[in-house]
């Protein structure tokens, strides 16, 4: 089942938004409802996020990707579409069901952390236990428990005034932890924070969830943060989401002039894994194809990025067995096809920068705010 | 010539106007005023009397000492000084009585204002609402709402305290609504998208971060208040209002100004009192840092190595001192 379903969901802000929405089905741009006061914050957004993976909503500010993941609590109503989690239809929901999800299914990580200053680290991991009635014992031993997952062990007694910013994040991390709920909605998370402190936390992040296998999806507009942590990525622009898939989907087929253009500056050998330029072994050779692989030959796994394949390619005489989670042959990776692979991409890349950018593909700025 | 000159605007009349609206209200809801008169006027009797109790030398010492235990001992020397010089001017009843009405009048500013302000911060057609009626509260002279509120209440204590509260009432209301309306709109949300209910998030995250500027909101009402006490004193309200009156009836200056004097002290003594309150006061502040001394090496984090530029426990002290 997937956790959260979205279809031809809308969200108009303004006067009579239904008649937007009307407007938008019938050709009208995003501009033309502004002219009458009506803003699309999201028009016609489908897409599944499905149980246990991470899906990032990548997007520039006003893309209206806030507005989607707010959508998804409850926190705005959709003015048109469907949106369910965990099968139930959000939009449907009373403000008593509502609160009711927000406490049982999903929680939230805010770009500013959004702590409660006047209570102390302790109190606020434990906030969303508290609002559902857990009695004190008990969720001071879930705050606590979650704290010390997000490293934080021995903080519940200080104030988020005297923690630095990564650690306050990661009070709001454990806060979001200790709800128990099975989807957390990151909104711009690590955004807030410096380059080191946001690479660890990222790390921290893909490291809990792949113990505990919680449904996330999380909106950032750092391309480079969505393909770290991505297991699929969907592209927001204008209000609309203009592609859906893998990191290496968009990198490779990207839909259209607009995502080209925003991928091309990315580190392809950071996102590429072998398994996307190993060749696979035909006739003769082919039987070994699933085969266990000896310890004594130089293998990597399949969904190794190349960037770290290639010291691995240095240091071996002859191919690369590739192989998959429990080191069955899965591929065969030579000097010359990862040499040919890295060839193309610049090239690719080069032929993206020298691209003539369309009008119409670049009103938005694309550098980060 | 402009025609503007020809046309005659009629006489429009405001005022019947008022006089039948307030004549309705005497004539049914007589009741209610007599009911709101009793417990106004119990309690501020009751209030003077037990300010009264202890003795004017030993009451000075505990509003000192309390002083003391909220802003620091250089303002309880100050007000000890000054109460003591209330005493030897002779008007410490007086002091007393008007104390307890300005007290009775915040209480009831308060216990009005807070919720109105609550609830324009919550709904803007409230807040458009409310606010020329605040205006309109403040501004028209005090004296004009004598009339009507003497009508009502007839002579003493109550129509002090209630044109008092009318004319003080509007800070409170104002900076409730500014103090909940300035509350980080992330930090509600976090609230929300945690399934607070709206009680849940008025009581557990907006009152408690809106407090320095309620409690500033009260700060203010206190001090209108205490500037209508001269008022009051015309309407019958005993005090150092009705001392000020006397001496204007007879010519007594020095009388008049040994009663305004008081009333200097009285506010002094209220307003760094009650601000140092709102800023959580001393004892707020020896509560933080004892609970800073917990958390020593806060800002490490951002020093991955640990090899440079450590950032020490007293650097940590400083910021959170700041």
């Amino acid at each position: 089942m997937n956790a959260i379903e979205a279809h031809g969901t809308y969200k108009v802000f303004g006067k009579r938004p239904a008649a937007g929405v009307a407007r938008l089905k019938a050709g009208a741009t995003r501009e033309e409802l502004r002219e009458d006061g009506l803003t699309a914050a999201v028009i016609d957004a489908s897409f599944e996020v499905r149980e246990g993976e991470i899906f990032v909503v990548m997007g520039l500010s006003g893309s209206g990707k806030s507005t989607l993941i707010r959508m998804v609590n409850g926190l705005w109503a959709p003015t048109a579409g469907e949106l369910t989690v965990c099968g139930e239809d959000i939009v449907k929901m009373n403000d008593k069901q509502l609160r009711t999800a927000r406490r049982e299914k999903v929680s939230m990580v805010f770009q500013h952390f959004a702590l409660l200053p006047h209570r102390t680290v302790g109190e606020n991991a434990a906030y969303g236990l508290q609002l559902k009635g857990v009695n004190r014992a008990e969720r001071e031993r879930s705050a606590t428990e979650a704290l010390a997952m997000v490293g934080l062990e021995g903080w519940e007694g200080s104030l988020p005034e005297q923690l630095s910013g990564g650690m306050r994040q990661r009070v709001g991390l454990a806060r979001a932890l200790a709800a128990g709920t099975d989807i957390m909605l990151m909104d711009e998370a690590f955004s807030a924070l410096d380059p080191l402190i946001k690479r660890e936390m990222q790390d921290q992040l893909v490291e809990l969830q792949s113990k505990l296998g919680k449904t996330i999806l999380f909106i950032t507009h750092d391309l480079n943060e969505a393909m770290r942590l991505g297991d699929r990525i969907a592209m927001m622009r204008d209000g609309r989401i203009v592609q859906n898939g893998t990191a290496e989907e968009i990198l490779n087929e990207p839909a259209n002039e607009f995502v080209a253009q925003f991928v091309q500056d990315v580190d392809r050998t950071r996102v590429l894994t072998a398994r996307s330029v190993m060749t696979i072994p035909a006739a003769g050779d082919g039987r070994l194809l699933g085969q266990p692989v000896a310890g004594t030959v130089a293998a990597v796994d399949a969904d190794t990025r190349l960037s770290e394949v290639l010291g691995a390619c240095a240091d071996c005489e002859g191919d690369l067995a590739v192989v998959d989670s429990r080191r069955r042959l899965v591929g065969v990776l030579s000097r010359a096809t990862l040499l040919q692979a890295l060839g193309q991409l610049a090239a690719d890349a080069a032929h993206d920068a020298s691209a003539d950018p369309a009008s119409d593909t670049t009103p938005m700025e694309v550098t980060a705010r | 010539m402009s025609a503007v000159e020809f046309v005659n605007v009629p006489r429009i009349p405001v005022g019947d106007w008022f006089e039948g609206v307030f004549d309705w209200v005497t004539a049914n809801l007589e009741w209610l005023f007599d009911a709101f008169s009793t417990v106004i006027d119990v309690a501020v009797e009751g209030l003077v009397t037990a300010l009264d109790a202890p003795g004017a030398v030993l009451m000075a010492l505990i509003f000192a000492l309390l002083a003391l235990l909220v802003s620091g001992w250089r303002i309880a020397a100050v007000a000890l000084v000054g109460l003591l010089l209330v005493i030897g001017m002779d008007q410490w009843a007086t002091a007393m009585e008007t104390l307890a009405l300005v007290l009775v009048s915040t209480v009831v500013a308060v216990v009005i204002g807070i919720p109105l302000g609550v609830l324009a911060a919550r709904s803007d057609r409230t807040s458009k609402v409310v606010r020329p009626a605040l205006d309109l509260m403040q501004t028209m002279p005090a004296f004009v709402w004598l009339v009507p509120v003497v009508f009502l209440f007839g002579i003493g204590y109550v129509p002090g305290v209630v044109a008092t509260i009318i004319f003080a009432v509007a800070p409170g209301v104002r900076l409730t609504e500014l103090g909940i309306r300035n509350v980080d709109a992330e930090v509600v949300e976090a609230a929300q998208a945690f399934g607070a209910t709206p009680r849940q998030t008025l009581f557990g995250v907006q009152l408690p971060l809106a407090m320095p500027t309620i409690m500033a909101g009260i700060n203010q009402v206190i001090m209108l208040a205490l500037s209508m006490a001269v008022i009051a004193g015309l309407v019958g309200a005993r005090g150092l209002g009705g001392e000020v009156t006397a001496a204007i009836a007879t010519g007594d200056l020095g009388l008049a100004f040994e009663a305004g004097l008081a009333v200097v002290i009285l506010a002094v003594y209220l307003d760094r009192v009650t601000a140092a309150l709102g800023q959580g006061g001393h004892l707020g502040r020896f509560r933080r840092k004892a609970k800073s001394d917990v958390g020593e090496v806060a800002a490490d984090e951002n020093q991955p190595d640990g090899s440079e530029d450590l950032v020490t426990a007293s650097d940590v002290h400083t910021k959170i001192g700041a």
